[in-house]
């Protein structure tokens, strides 16, 4: 077992990086949306990729989860959320959608 | 039992019953979390679909009311304050003493804060300019997600008083230890809502 | 906004012509006297349950044995007490709606108004104080027994879940005496149910009532999804669970995930209500399409959390009674999680007609038809169990062969509906009425009441009475044929739901037959009735206190009945499927132990009570809008639930030697007992030993 001391400087280590990540990827798309210089439809891409990325960051660096955890139950439950979230998500701006254009059409 | 027994930060074996504890206690704080998860998931859907011109009802939109600026203050407070439960947490986990701990939550709870003063703030603004929810679908559906989050962030700080005042009375004994633990969740968990919210309201609103 | 503010009268915006009695004094119609009839049986039933209790002593008992316990199986028997008594309030609002449409050619005796009442308070009972209390009921009271657990995960937030559910049961309770009810039916849809179509309070309580149940019942799935995660006996993989556990972890999952766009769709209603918002008005951006999505995003997943454990029920009952083990298990368990996740990917079928495109329409058109077949797969795993078993066919048999006829029909109406063109020519008639009964009182409800008579010499040591339980059973089967499949007819010839009255006089005769249909159901409902009070009082001779009456194969059945209050004086390991069955078969089932352990409970706590107080007079100040009132229930419920953590001193224990002492009498007496063979089942020589002379 390491020291008590090196593994808080390690773990200490990996929150730091951690939130060098996600300022890099909070700064980087809000510099662009202030700026405007990039049209809707790329700065949208963006602004969604950094998100993902920065939960992503978040989850491994902050709250230590990884794919190789011995509990693979309570990873399940986690990840089954984000599928029906999904679902629910792009379901319902999908129905609204088709709903709005054919109220307009 | 193992180093590891539940997903996130753990206490780790040296903490013996009260990482035993965790391994339940934290599990359920999960699963709360993850239908709090939902909860939220459900309200942005809403909230997409009435930022158009039918939801937006000929009132102001988003380049009218929002203010990059403060979102952005706000979004670097939440996120160091992320960071600096994390440090707490590390504090707990490495046996650094109450001193620490208490430390680095005061500074947390006071990033908390601050966050929630400017989001008040930019709320009176709105208010003071006619922005109020029952001016349209869209200043609606702004007025319940981001105010929830708010409140979700109110009641962290509060659970931050409490837990000051039992790792007062009772010292760190095992339910508190799980406690502190749950609460470095939720607050992480604020965090990342807070993600979502900058990236689909705030940025996608003036992209 | 001003009204809002307005703290001058204490009683918010209640006046005295609220109350059922002036509204009959002033205006003596039918209806109105039906009404004030309605609220004198509910505060005439109050004041007898309170003179009952003083008379005999009991309410110290009621106190320190029930409403403070957190033991799970205690919490589990209040469920179903609440959901029986509700039970009886909607079966009879049922029989008044056909009573009124049997009458109904151009007129009947109720205003337009109050059957809309009706059948809104009918549709809300019937799911969320009825279905569901009794789902949490049952699944709070068999699941943790078994997979061999001591008590649920989180005993204290179990019980703050019935305190919650109880407040809505309440809620609408009191709208008969104080004020109206919605008239918006159980899906209460804006803009209707929207302050400009809806001014009075009734709107008001039935989103109070729910969404005040529908936290609790977030907690609930919580709490069972951690149970099962958690708490199972050493051994006891995933796959060597039960059946009706496996369908507890999906209706769990169904819960935590289908209860949040409830609460977010109820509490924009409220922003629009009280504070003016737009979300599902009809002017100024807002979208009344957007509380359909939401509200059915939670309403098709609702139905399956119901209808799967009952689908458990049948698991265990249709095994138990054929003297055989599950046929396909695997395939059960794969249906059942099938199930769960395809339920969240239909919604969409309950508002084809809403106006979007075809594609959108027919994706989720599919989709339900998708479900039909691993439910399919369940019903022949069901028969395949029975073929060539030794079938007892018992009063849960009854019931279960019942549902199998009948559920199939209801089913196959289903997918029939699932077909966007047709639905488009019978949405809004009866023909869905027929529909989404008979999926819910052949599967739903037959199947907690499979289980109440299964389960109950479990809870209390007796049997229930054989006789009027075939009779009951009975007259569900029919009451329930005559009253609904007139409705597949009447819905084809163009009757609307939810309508007062008709003018077409060939759907006269139909309804005809449908009001004996209820006559029947009434007689359902009496019967259930004195099949309790009759079995209570022959429970000397129903008496099965040795615990397995049935021949049981799982876990709840390998301890006495009723079950000490930890459960298991051991924690039984578990090796296979179908332990206890396994147990008996190798004559290892009632074995002493060398090491008995103390046993660590939970103390007793008021804290559920307190949050159920809170939560009604929260409930009704919000409705009244008599806002002192409200803030202090907040206050007091916050610095109760806060001041409650503070408490360090919240388990009690159990001496091993008590344990021991207890174990040892149980095993003596059924060391003493002559073991019943199952042609003896119903007889009083059944103390709950079963002989062994047919294990398989
Ligand atoms: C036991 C005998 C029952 C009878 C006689 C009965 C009768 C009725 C009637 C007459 C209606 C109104 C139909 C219409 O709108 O035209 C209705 C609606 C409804 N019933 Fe039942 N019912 C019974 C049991 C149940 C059960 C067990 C459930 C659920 C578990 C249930 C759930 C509902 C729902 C959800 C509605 C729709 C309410 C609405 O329109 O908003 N019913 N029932
Ligand atoms: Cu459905």
């Amino acid at each position: 077992m390491m020291g008590h001391d090196t593994e808080l400087r390690r773990e200490l280590r990996r929150y730091l990086i951690g939130f060098a990540l996600a300022l890099i990827l909070t700064v980087v798309p809000f510099a662009l949306v202030a700026w405007g210089a990039l049209s809707f439809g790329t700065a949208l891409s963006v602004i969604g990729i950094s998100a993902i990325l920065q939960g992503v960051v978040q989850l491994r660096f902050f709250l230590d989860i990884d794919l190789s955890t011995q509990k693979r139950e309570d990873l399940h439950l986690i990840l089954f959320t984000v599928l029906l979230l999904s679902i629910m998500a792009a379901g319902t701006i999908w129905i609204m959608a088709s709903l709005a254009n054919r109220m307009i059409a | 039992m193992t180093d590891k027994c539940h997903p996130g930060i753990n206490l780790g074996i040296r903490h013996g019953e009260a990482h035993q504890h965790a391994e339940k206690v934290m599990f359920g704080f999960w699963v709360f979390l993850m239908s709090d998860l939902v909860l939220f998931g459900v309200i942005f859907a809403t909230y997409v679909t009435t930022v158009t011109p039918m939801g937006i009802a000929g009132g102001p939109g988003p380049a009218d009311v929002f203010d990059l600026k403060s979102v952005f203050i706000q979004t670097m407070l939440l996120l160091t304050s992320s960071l600096t439960f994390g440090i707490a947490t590390l504090m707990l986990r490495h046996e650094k003493g109450i001193r620490n701990i208490v430390l680095w939550l005061c500074v947390t709870l006071g990033l908390g804060l601050g966050f929630l003063t400017l989001e008040l703030r930019d709320f009176a603004t709105m208010f003071a300019s006619g922005a109020v929810p029952s001016r349209s679908g869209f200043l609606s559906a702004f007025f319940a997600l981001v105010p929830l989050h708010g409140l979700h962030v109110a009641a962290g700080a509060i659970w931050i008083v409490v837990m000051l005042a039992q790792v007062a009375i009772f010292g760190l004994i095992p339910m508190v230890k799980t406690r502190l633990l749950r609460l470095a969740l939720f607050w992480h968990f604020l965090d990342v809502i807070w993600i979502a919210i900058f990236s689909i309201v705030y940025l996608g609103g003036l992209a | 906004m001003t009204a809002l503010l307005d703290w001058g009268w204490p009683l918010g915006v209640f006046t005295l012509e609220q109350l059922p009695f002036v509204r009959a004094y002033n205006n003596p119609t039918t209806s109105e006297l039906i009404g004030a009839g309605a609220a004198s049986l509910v505060v005439l039933g109050g004041l007898a349950v309170l003179v009952i209790l003083t008379w005999f002593g009991w309410w110290r008992p009621l106190w320190r044995n029930w409403l403070t316990s957190t033991d799970h199986k205690r919490i589990g028997i209040m469920y179903i007490v609440l959901s029986l008594v509700m039970l009886s309030r909607g079966v009879i609002e049922g029989a008044l709606m056909r009573t009124q449409q049997a009458t109904g050619l151009n007129s009947g005796f109720l205003t337009p108004d109050h059957f809309s009442q009706l059948f809104s308070t009918h549709g809300t009972i019937m799911i969320f104080f009825v279905a569901m209390p009794f789902v949490a009921g049952l699944i709070n009271y068999v699941m943790p027994l078994q997979i061999g657990a001591r008590d649920m995960s989180f005993p204290v937030m179990n019980q703050i879940s019935l305190g919650l559910t109880a407040v809505g049961a309440v809620l609408v309770m009191i709208s008969l005496v104080l004020g109206q009810f919605s008239t918006g039916g159980w899906t209460a849809y804006p803009p209707y149910t929207g302050k400009v179509f809806s001014p009075g309070v009734g709107p008001d309580y039935w989103i109070w009532s729910v969404a005040i149940a529908g936290i609790g019942s977030t907690l609930t799935g919580i709490n069972f999804a951690v149970t099962i995660y958690k708490e199972r006996a050493p051994g006891m993989h995933l796959f060597r669970m039960p059946l009706f556990t496996w369908t507890a972890l999906c209706a769990a999952i169904l819960l935590i995930f289908a209860l949040p766009p409830l609460t977010v769709s109820t509490l924009m209603l409220a922003l629009d209500r009280y504070l003016g918002f737009h979300f599902f008005t009809n002017d100024l951006g807002g979208n009344l399409m957007n509380y359909a999505n939401l509200f059915w995003l939670f309403g098709h997943p609702e139905v399956y959390l119901l209808v799967l454990p009952a689908f458990g029920v049948f698991s265990e009952v249709i095994a138990t009674y054929s003297g055989k083990r599950l046929y396909g298990y695997a395939s059960l368990v794969y249906a059942t999680m099938a199930i769960s996740v395809l339920s969240f990917t239909v919604w969409l079928h309950h508002f084809f007609t809403m106006g979007q495109g075809a594609n959108v329409n027919i994706a989720f058109g599919i989709a339900t038809m998708v479900i039909a077949i691993p439910t399919g797969v369940k019903v022949y795993d069901w028969m395949a169990t029975m073929f060539r078993g030794r079938i007892r066919f018992s009063v849960p048999m009854v019931y279960a062969t019942g549902f199998l006829i009948l559920f199939v029909i209801g089913g196959l109406s289903g997918v029939i509906l699932a077909n966007p063109t047709i639905d488009y020519q019978v949405h809004n008639s009866v023909f869905l009425v027929a529909h989404f009964h008979n999926v819910l009182i052949p599967g739903v409800l037959y199947g907690m009441l499979a289980g109440y008579h299964y389960w109950f010499p479990k809870a209390f040591g007796f049997r229930l009475s054989e006789g009027w339980g075939y009779v009951t059973a009975t007259l569900w089967i029919f009451g329930f044929a005559f009253t609904f499949f007139p409705l597949y007819v009447a819905g084809l010839l163009g009757m609307p739901r939810r309508s007062v009255s008709f003018s077409d006089p060939s759907f006269q005769p139909l309804m005809l037959i449908a009001v004996f249909g209820a006559v029947l159901i009434m007689g359902a409902l009496a019967a259930l009735v004195v099949q309790l009070f009759v079995s209570i009082r022959n429970r000397k001779v129903l008496a099965v206190p040795l615990g397995d009456p049935w021949n049981g194969r799982t876990l709840e059945w390998a301890t006495s009945s009723p079950p000490p209050e930890y459960n298991f004086a051991i924690i039984p390991t578990v090796t296979s499927r179908d332990m206890f069955a396994l147990d008996k078969a190798r004559g290892t089932a009632f074995e002493a132990s060398q090491n008995y352990k103390d046993i660590v409970l939970p103390k007793n706590t008021a804290i559920g009570m307190i949050v159920s107080i809170g939560g009604t007079g929260l409930g009704l100040a919000l409705v009244w809008q008599i806002w002192w009132l409200a803030l202090v229930c907040v206050t007091g419920m916050l610095i109760a639930l806060i001041g409650d953590t503070f408490r360090k001193d919240v388990h009690r224990v159990i001496p091993a030697a008590d344990v021991a002492r207890e174990h040892k009498e149980w095993l003596k007496k059924i060391a003493d007992a002559k073991p019943v063979n199952r042609l003896e089942e119903a007889t009083p020589h059944n103390t709950g030993f079963a002989a062994q002379e047919d294990a398989q």
